[in-house]
């Protein structure tokens, strides 16, 4: 059961080299302490005085997430005026994403919007003269938040959300109406039926889970383009990059035929790739208009790849994609290095600019893939791309939300295991229902006595 | 010349509201007048026989450890009985007994006739006396100072508690026969309404509806089945001896309808009231017509019937399932389509019945009116519906009132405490549109509501207030010390994995332990119960019953208890934080404006109570609380 100590990423997202996590409430020292080691590798967090700052290490399980620095300070003299833990780590998001969330997996939950001002305000920290201030920032950030949470999700993980909370629902008003009025509905042979309803939908909760994790419930993501000439292996790469992900893979079709949109995730990054048409002989008038296309989504990407074929010789065309991504942070892949190449690195690093990465890779073999996500995750780590802090933290609200979901369902197999009686399964799948409705920005209200009335006949 | 009487509380109305109410005032020591249309309808149960059932019987235990009437009663005059949901998980578990209507009312009349302090008054109250008030720590802006009745007394009192159930402005409408009456035929009261629009106070209409009654002798029973109530009959009341509730009992008997039945209603429903659009009031989903039930689940192929008797002296039997508003022919034909009832007479034919009420967001969760102070309301005119509703809230205004006159706290109970505090906050809280019936789904704590603990839950309430014994009280008090301590033994008493405690799981098909437990671990495993672990736990001493089975819910259940018990606690920070009456909530800033129109709508007390109104969002809670803050703070200056 989730605590009621809060957490959030307390610095902006942006392009900066160091990043806040701020953790405050009852148990937050006991829960960076879980995930803390100092240089000799001891959990020490719970010695250290208030008001102090610690070298050390971030641990998710055994792996080293960061390094960072740990201030603790203890209540009352804090921000919050309860026990607040800051860690500071490197400032790409992708670290920022992995401590938040280990912070999360260990009893913390996410902070609503302006929840920190709020505990600070309550707890007489802050001065009354900025009581207004206070209450507009809450009122502001929550309205933006609880649109965002619908505006950025799929529209397909809006429909499934809808309608495996339609399911749950139904069940739970079907044990209700039979507990409400047990002469007309009877539960007998009901469990073994839930009991398969419920693994299924742990299955669904999972599947949208690992979408989550790979960012796939919500649209927005790393603008992310891929250019190249005809044949240079973009859609191979495309594939190659999307193939590997298990989850929920979709297709969304671009506002024109040949431009394909797809979401792929790189170590807790969305990125959202556009693959755009080859670009040649910009002679054609069609093809023109291709250029101009892939120049404009040039211009808004967040980050590019350029796929070249190393096998045949530069051309005008290259020469004019370069130009496009002169001074644009940009990844040049020098596929199909498995036939002999004709250009190298050397051909690229006057014109390309200095802050292209040039790896090599073979579609074909699937070799340099690994270097490339590799690269990709430095930037970000290294938070030279910068990415909408809103969309990463609706993300998270939402798995926070699927996760709870989860557990509550997994709370409903292991009674249905534990012979317990069916009031007892309702209860949690309520909590289920309601957790779902936190993605899509619906609440409970009088949804169980309205559905217990529509679909079940009973009284007397 | 004008008579005038001066008493300490007056209560409208002697159905289940105002009993409870009546004798709950003068049990308090109050002189206490309760009026009534005909003293021969005190306790009427003009609708279905019965007592209790799922969520209902919580209620009446509930209300007998707080010391009311109806639970005392039903197991004076009950003639069969059963534990619903008996394998469903003891939340869920509730008592329905089966009433001898007649019996049921005239004992209670009995209970009222004898109560000190209590005087019966046969006549109808048509009009409220009230002066206006100006206070500053309140927001009522009037104050009650009497009644007037409809042969002109003036009784002037402190407060008047409205249990006025179906009667303002009732009409009874079978098919086109439209008669202004109140239930079974009784008076209706036509001049109450006035005076309560005259006060400003805002009203509805709802609408209810009951089956045919049958003569017992135009009834083949051998083409249904028999339902006989349980061995060992369990009592209501806390205070009741089981031994007096083992009775001689009678049987009930199921039918069902069909297709044939169903075709006659749908090829009639033009002459149905509801239909044809002549009835205005909103009726209940949770009790539909026959007619409701036959459009809306056209796809059932049949619907279940009950057959019920109204009581030992009585041939008339309640057709249960079956309640309907179309005209005489139709029913007849309808009802003799049945299996058992192809040549039944009816006696009484099936009615709907519309009525004022009134909107319950007026009140306050102590079932006062916000605005009116000394007025106090419970029952069906509360927008409920249900014997057992009606009873709950006339007990909570009858303390109140009392309380309020006796200048002490007036007792809330909130939804973590009981289905009564459950049933009251959503009617004060919650737009309601319909006739508002108890549901075990709608307690989100039922966990810990459970009907075998309603004495631990409310004797100490009920003592505070002074309706329970200080014996009673103090029986409760050594029950719970003797739950707790046995807890405490089962968790202390280990058991070793020796060969013959391992034989003995095996004859249970319980697994084999690995290492030592202790008792209250194998209690937890669903194919034992204390009673089989007694083999294997030779130091017991003999307890009560109703003290092991405290044990064993509270072990069993432990994990799922805890939860709701630390829900509760977050629960009760926000139930804690009260609003000022005179919070201006266009003073609020930021607050959405569906809140804040919801909020200036129902002035909730609380803050927790705010958050439970639709429309207001967690994040306009947060502004809320943030505003009470400074508010606080400005107010220390």
């Amino acid at each position: 059961m989730k605590t009621d100590t809060i957490a959030a990423i307390a610095t902006a997202m942006g392009n900066s080299s160091i990043g806040i996590i701020r953790i405050s409430g009852e148990e937050s020292i006991d829960i960076v302490d879980l995930i803390y080691r100092n240089k000799k590798n001891e959990r020490v967090l719970k010695n250290f005085k208030t008001h102090t700052i610690h070298y050390g290490y971030i641990f998710d399980g055994n792996e080293i997430v960061d390094e960072v620095m740990v201030s603790i300070m203890k209540k009352p003299n804090s921000f919050t005026t309860e026990d607040v833990v800051e860690i500071n780590c490197h400032g790409g998001i992708i670290v920022l994403n992995r401590i938040l969330e280990t912070v999360l997996k260990n009893g913390a939950r996410l902070a609503y919007p302006g929840e920190f001002t709020k505990r600070a305000f309550l707890n007489g920290r802050i001065d009354l003269s900025r009581a207004e201030a206070v209450m507009d920032i809450i009122s502001s950030k929550n309205e933006t938040a609880l649109k965002n949470s619908v505006k950025h999700l799929r529209g397909f993980v809006y429909k499934k959300i809808k309608s495996l909370r339609e399911n749950i629902i139904f069940e739970i008003a079907f044990i209700e109406s039979a507990l409400d009025d047990p002469e007309h509905i009877s539960l007998d042979g009901y469990t073994d039926k839930l009991y398969i309803k419920i693994k299924d939908l742990i299955n669904e909760i999972e599947k949208l889970l690992l979408s989550a994790q790979n960012g796939k419930i919500i649209k927005e993501g790393i603008k992310t383009v891929i250019v190249g000439k005809p044949n240079a292996g973009k859609s191979s790469l495309l594939n190659l990059l999307v193939g590997e992900e298990k989850a929920i893979v979709t297709d969304i079709a671009g506002t024109t035929r040949d431009i394909i949109e797809e979401n792929i995730n790189i170590g807790g990054v969305n990125l959202r790739i556009i693959d755009t048409a080859g670009i040649h002989n910009t002679e054609d008038m069609i093809e023109k208009i291709g250029v101009d296309k892939a120049k404009k989504y040039i211009e808004e990407a967040d980050l590019i790849v350029y796929v070249v074929d190393s096998s045949v010789q530069l051309d005008e065309n290259d020469f004019e994609i370069m130009k496009m991504i002169e001074n644009r942070k940009s990844v040049v892949l020098f596929n199909k290095s498995d036939l002999n190449a004709n250009i190298s690195f050397e051909d690229f690093i006057d014109k390309a600019g200095d802050d292209s990465i040039m790896i090599k890779t073979s579609t074909k073999e699937n070799t340099g893939i690994d270097e490339f996500e590799e690269a990709v995750k430095k930037l970000f780590f290294k938070g030279e791309i910068s990415s909408d802090d809103e969309v990463m933290i609706t993300n998270l609200r939402q798995k926070e939300a699927l996760e709870d979901t989860l557990f509550s369902l997994q709370q409903v197999k292991k009674s249905i295991e534990g012979e317990m009686p069916e009031d007892f399964f309702s209860i949690d799948l309520m909590s289920a229902y309601a957790s779902l409705g936190k993605i899509i920005g619906e609440e409970v209200e009088e949804d169980l006595v309205n559905e217990i009335f529509s679909k079940f006949c009973m009284g007397k | 010349m004008e008579m005038r009487e001066n008493v300490d509380v007056c209560v409208v109305g002697a159905g289940h509201a105002g009993c409870e109410a009546a004798l709950a005032c003068a049990r308090l020591g109050l002189e206490t007048v309760i009026f009534t249309v005909s003293v021969d309808s005190i306790a009427l149960m003009p609708c279905n026989p019965n007592v209790g059932g799922s969520s209902k019987g919580h209620l009446v235990r509930e209300l007998d450890a707080l010391g009311g009437e109806m639970g005392k009663n039903i197991d004076k005059t009950f003639i069969q009985s059963k534990m619903l949901n008996i394998s469903k998980g003891p939340a869920v578990h509730s008592l329905r007994a089966q009433a001898d209507k007649a019996e049921y009312s005239r004992a209670m009349r009995k209970v009222l006739e004898n109560q000190d302090h209590l005087t019966i008054k046969q006549v109808e109250v048509c009009e409220l006396l009230w002066e206006n008030i100006k206070s500053l720590n309140e927001k009522a802006t009037k104050r009650i100072i009497g009644l007037k009745t409809f042969t002109g007394t003036i009784f002037e009192c402190k407060a008047i508690i409205l249990c006025t159930g179906t009667y303002l402005k009732a009409r009874c409408l079978c098919g086109e026969a439209i008669d202004y009456t109140g239930p079974n035929g009784l008076k209706a009261a036509n001049y109450l309404t006035d005076s309560l629009l005259d006060m400003g106070i805002e009203l509805r209409r709802f609408k209810t509806g009951t089956p045919a009654r049958m003569d017992k002798r135009s009834i083949d029973f051998s083409k249904m089945e028999e339902q006989f109530g349980d061995e060992r009959v369990i009592p209501f009341s806390f205070s009741t001896d089981p031994e007096d509730v083992q009775i001689n009992q009678v049987s009930c008997y199921l039918t069902y309808t069909n297709e044939r039945t169903h075709e006659i209603i749908r090829n009639n429903l033009d002459r149905s009231p509801i239909y044809a659009g002549i009835i205005e009031g909103t009726g209940p989903r949770y009790c539909p017509s026959i007619e409701d039930k036959v459009v809306k689940f056209s796809n059932k192929e049949r619907h279940q019937v009950f057959i019920e008797p109204e009581g030992l002296h009585t041939n008339e039997m309640y057709i249960g399932g079956m309640s309907s508003s179309l005209p005489e022919d139709v029913q007849l034909a309808m009802y003799r389509t049945v299996p058992g009832l192809e040549n039944c007479k009816i006696v009484r034919n099936a009615y709907a019945i519309e009525y004022d009420c009134i909107n319950p967001k007026q009140l306050y969760p102590t079932l006062r009116f916000k605005d009116v102070k000394g007025l106090y309301s419970g029952g069906q005119l509360n927008g409920s519906s249900g014997y057992e509703e009606a009873a709950a809230q006339g007990l909570i205004a009858g303390i109140n009132a009392a309380q309020f006159i006796l200048g002490k706290e007036e007792l809330e109970i909130d939804r973590s405490e009981a289905y009564i505090g459950v049933l009251i906050d959503d009617l004060v809280t919650k737009d309601n549109f319909e006739p508002y019936r108890m549901l075990t789904s709608r307690a989100e704590y039922r966990l810990l509501l459970r009907q075998d603990n309603a004495d631990l839950r409310l004797r100490k309430k009920g003592f505070q207030v002074g309706l329970v014994t200080e014996e009673e009280y103090n029986f409760v008090v050594n029950k719970k010390k003797l739950i707790d301590k046995e807890i405490t033994r089962l968790k202390n008493v280990k058991i070793g994995a020796s060969s013959s405690n391992q034989k003995f799981l095996e004859k249970y098909g319980s697994s084999s332990l690995k290492t030592g437990v202790n008792l209250a671990e194998l209690l937890c495993r669903p194919e034992l119960n204390y009673d089989i672990l007694k083999q294997i736990d030779p130091e017991r001493e003999e307890l009560p019953k109703d003290v092991i089975e405290q044990v064993e819910i509270e072990i069993k259940y432990e994990g799922y208890i805890e939860r709701q018990l630390r829900q509760v606690e977050q629960f009760k920070k926000m139930e804690k934080k009260k609003i000022p009456v005179d919070l201006n909530y266009d003073d609020v800033p930021s607050l959405r404006l569906e809140a804040r129109q919801k909020l200036k709508d129902f002035h909730p007390v609380s803050v927790g109570q705010a958050s439970r109104i639709s429309g207001v969002s967690p994040a306009d809670i947060s502004v809320l609380l943030v505003y009470l803050e400074q508010y606080k703070r400005l107010a220390e200056k």
